[in-house]
Parts: C-alpha cells; structure tokens; sequence
C-alpha cells in the first residue's frame, strides 16, 4: 500500500479498490512505530470519522509541518515557548485541503520557528535522515521531508523562508516546491519572515506535488497579501522540452558546490538538452549578496513576529516580580540558541543608528536581486541550479558555526527574496546520498514548472524506495 | 564587529535575559555573521528603491461588516493567567 504515490492512492479509493480508512491507518501506525527518526511531533490517534474521501484526494492522509496552527492540536512551531499550545482555529491551507480530502496524520517536526538548515533547532531533538540516519534531513522543514521520504507520509506541508522546503527535499530525496509569494494563504501559520514564508508540498513524485497544490492556491480574505492564482494547476504530463530556454546562473553553480551535487547538476543539464532543452550560462550579479541581505530582512521580521511571545496569552511564563523581569525571563527560557542568534541579529540591523547601514541596506540589494531574475527572464524561461551545495551532513557537524549553517541556504535564498517559486526535484545518488536539482521560474509559473521538472523526473528515474525500508 | 556592551544593549531591546556566559558568545557569533553580512556595504546602492515586500497589493480591504469572533473563554483558554475575565500580567513595578 505504502508504494502508491498519492495521486494513485487516491485513483485507487475512488475507484473501490483501496479503502481510505485502512490507508491512514496504515500510514498512521508507521508513523507512530519509527520514534527514532523523530519526523513527528504529534500523530493522529485515528482516522477522522468524517473520513473527507469524497473529495479530489479521496482521503489521502497528509502530514503537517508544526508550526501550521490546528485546532485542538499541538502546534509548537518547535519551540518551548509554545509548550502546550492547542490552538483554538486552523490554518486555511490546512483546511482547504482537509475539506478536499487530505486528512490530518500528523504534525512533524522542524527547526525552531523555522529558523535552520538542519533541524538540529528543536525543542523536540533532531530529525534524522531516512537515507542515513547520523545524518541531517536539511531545514527547516526536516520533519516532513523525512517522513515523505521514508514512507510515514504519502505527502506533506512544509513551509520556505529561504529554501526550508528545497534544501530538506534535496537531503532527503523527495520533490519539495515553493510557490510564488502570496499564491498560498499564511493565515494560521505561525510567522517567522512575514514577506518571504510561503507555505508548499512535499511530496514523492512532481504529479503529487501539483496535485497537492492545486487545492492549496488562491486568496484568502484572511491574508491580505494573498493573490488569486490567475489559471487553474495543470497535471504535467508532457515528457519532452522543446524549445524550452534554461538559464544556468554562474554565480549559484561554482566554487562552493560539492563535487558530487555538481557532477549530478552537469548530468542532469545534458539530459535537458536530450529531452529538447537549449541550456545556456547566464549570470544574477546581485546573487552573491543575497544570502547576505536575506540574513537580515529575515531576522528583522523575525524580531518583531516574535516579540508577541512574551508569557501573557499563550504558551510558557516563568514568574518574575515584575511584568519586565516576567518578559525577559520567559523568553530566556523559552527560546533556543539559534532563535535568540536571530532575535539578536534582527533587533541590531533595526537599532536607531544602524538601521540604514543593514536593513534598509538589504531592502535595497532586494530589489538588485529581483531585477537580476527578472532579466534573465526575458531570455530564459527557468533557470537551474543545484538546490543545496552539499549532500546530507553528519548531526552535530555544523551546530557550532552559525556562518557555516547560513551558507547551505546559498542557492534558495535569492528566488525567496523575489517571491518567485522554485521546485527541487530529486537527482540522484552522490555516494549514496540524494542530492536536488532546482528550476526556478517567473511569479505565477508553477505550471511550466512543473511541467519541466515532470518530464526531468521521468528522464532521472530516481528511485526512492530504499529510504522506506 | 559588536561588542559586550552592544550585546547587552540589544539583549534589553529584545526583552531577552542572557546568562553571563552567552554574552561573550553571542558577541563572537554576531561578529562573525556580521562580518559575512557587511559585504552589501561594497555596492553602489544610491536611488535604488528599497522592497519591503514583493506583492503589489496596496490597502486590501474587506468589507466593514460585523462578525463574530473567537469566543472571550476561548481566546483566554490558553493563558498562563487569567484575571477578571482578561490575561492576568504581574505589576509593571517601580523599575523603568
């Protein structure tokens, strides 16, 4: 049962041959057996009564990133602060796709408000790699790409700030997709960087990942900065790519790029150029500021989404003598290392007398990062590079240089500054680790894509199956 | 490069506690990340507007009709304190 992708799954249900209950439940006991792998903060202790199979997902369960906001569950966002929150509404995104068939399994765990590259940030311990487990699953949305990858999920949310859908995905060997900004609802998501969070699917082929997202898009009365998805998400079908122009960015597919990751990028070029593809060098001179600029803006959100933790209407309080000793003392205790690193870093670049220099200064570079893709739009229809510069690294490896972490966010951080989407699609093995191979396209493009990230899955062939056990 | 007592100034803003042994660490960290960082001081950024946000959407508005909200015993459901039918907080205190 645990061999179907979602898509079939639910063709499956809809045609009698497989029933909805006996798949959650199949699902929901895996996920509950492989406590070690610590994909999931909390699993559902049944199928919902209601069931939801008739919808188009026919009942196919879904897993949950933490900090997606569920009434009457767990949602922690990873941290302490938030120790036993149960939220009194649900998330839009997650509703949606409740009422079109995709049931709650579970909530899995993730960096600390979504801040890392390695889910090493929790307050619920690390994540481990199904492919190998003394290793990371990448960040910040370990859990569920952990979970999709070894078969305790057919499908999951994830949420990407900077890459936490892509680079998890790529260390993991599953599709991972960030929309464009403002495509999907974040009402009910527990904020870290409110102009860059966008929540996306993980999922095991590219034809689950559209279809989960095609019950996700649309405009939400609830989320201002929500857009009406202008056509409807298409199924890709097409397996070649004619005429299709892809950029290769020189200053994301250089130095810094592991052997393996890049000999696994070159294959994967010229098998675009067998399907049809032209494939060309270009350059984004802004890009190499990007990470840069984003670990500011991002923390500066982050300081001020954050400063409503304070002990008085949710979560964790440490009693003080005062209302000000209350404050610091809670968020001493409730907040980890990494969280209080950005907190620091954001409420600096902020400060009266530096805030020109760093964060109106980032602003800026933005907009320098924006417009370099939106040239290299006008000559090319997706640009391509390797989703994460490395493989999967040992736990512990990089907990202790915060500079070092940053640095595996090199290749998502730009497309997240200019709200495009971008998809990461599994590319092979590099000694016996998945790497990810990354299209990015204008705003509103997901369905060419997906489309191009489809017919480059059916030519890889990656096989997924040995990290289900 | 950030100092101590930049540390501890930023720590206060942030309504963050730090135990004695952080603050040296936090310091060297922050340093490090903000040696990286400061490379956007080498580009020539004059009149270049700056984006706060990439969607062009200006004053989305619903419509001003009354509706009902979270319940007042559901919303205080989660608080650490209630006190009268509202969150309960310690005194402010004397201290400014």
């Amino acid at each position: 049962m645990i061999e179907l992708t979602a898509a079939q799954a639910a063709e499956r249900i809809r045609a009698g041959e497989l029933s909805a209950a006996e798949l959650f439940e199949e699902y929901r006991s895996r996920a509950d057996a492989d406590a070690e792998l610590n994909a999931f903060t909390w699993v559902a202790e049944a199928a919902p009564e209601d069931g939801a199979t008739g919808g188009p997902l026919g009942g196919v369960p879904l897993a949950v990133k933490d900090l997606f906001c569920t009434a009457g569950v767990p949602s922690q966002s990873g941290s302490k602060i938030l120790e036993g929150y149960r939220p009194p509404y649900t998330a839009t995104v997650v509703e949606r796709l409740a009422r079109a068939g995709a049931p709650l399994l579970g909530k899995t765990n993730q960096d600390e408000f979504a801040m890392g590259s390695s889910n090493e940030n929790s307050a619920f311990g690390p994540v481990r790699n199904p492919w190998d487990r003394e290793r990371v699953p990448g960040g910040s949305s370990g859990g569920s790409a952990a979970a999709v990858a070894a078969g305790l999920a057919p499908w999951a949310l994830g949420t990407d700030t900077g890459g936490s859908i892509r680079q998890p995905a790529a260390l993991c060997g599953v599709v991972g997709l960030k929309p464009t900004y403002g495509a999907v609802s974040r009402y009910g998501m527990i904020a870290f960087a409110s102009s860059l969070d966008q929540a996306g699917p993980f999922t095991r082929d590219v034809t689950d990942a559209a279809l989960l997202l095609r019950h996700m898009v649309g405009r939400d009365a609830r989320d201002s900065t929500s857009l009406s998805f202008p056509e409807e998400v298409e199924l890709p079908r097409a397996e070649r790519l004619d005429g299709l122009r892809l950029g290769v960015p020189e200053e994301l597919t250089g130095e810094g790029i592991e052997p393996g990751v890049r000999e696994a990028f070159e294959a994967t070029l010229a098998l675009a150029e067998e399907l049809g593809a032209s494939v060309e060098r270009c350059s984004l001179p802004h890009a190499p500021y990007a990470l840069s600029a984003y670990y500011l803006i991002a923390p500066a959100e982050a300081s001020s989404n954050l400063a409503r933790f304070d002990g008085v209407r949710y979560g964790l309080r440490v009693e003080a003598d005062d209302l000000l000793g209350m404050y610091t003392a809670t968020r001493a205790a409730g907040f980890g290392p990494e969280v209080k690193r950005r907190i620091m870093l954001g409420t600096y670049a902020l400060s009266s007398g530096y805030y020109d220099a760093y964060y109106g200064r980032a602003q800026q570079v933005r907009t320098k990062v924006a417009q370099d893709f939106a040239s290299a739009f006008e000559r090319f229809d997706l640009l391509v590079t390797p989703t994460a510069p490395s493989v999967a690294f040992p736990l512990g490896a990089k907990v202790d240089d915060p500079l070092a972490m940053y640095l595996n966010d090199v290749c998502t951080v730009p497309m997240s500054l200019a709200g495009i989407p971008a998809i990461s699609i599994p590319n092979g093995l590099a000694g016996g680790l998945p790497s990810g191979f990354q299209l990015a396209g204008p705003a509103f493009s997901e369905n060419r894509l997906l489309g191009a990230a489809y017919a480059l899955e059916q030519a890889i062939g990656f096989d997924g199956s040995p990290a289900r056990g | 490069m950030i100092d101590r007592a930049q540390v501890l100034h930023v720590a206060r803003l942030a309504r963050l506690e730090l135990a004695e042994d952080d603050v040296d660490r936090m310091a060297r960290e922050l340093s490090a990340v903000l040696g990286h960082i400061e490379r956007i001081g080498e580009l020539e950024l004059d009149g270049v507007p700056p984006t706060s946000h990439v969607v062009d959407v200006v004053n989305a508005l619903r419509a001003d009709e009354p509706r009902p909200s979270l319940p007042r015993e559901v919303a205080l459901a989660p608080a650490p304190e209630v006190v009268d039918d509202g969150f309960g907080v310690p005194s402010p205190g004397a201290a400014a």
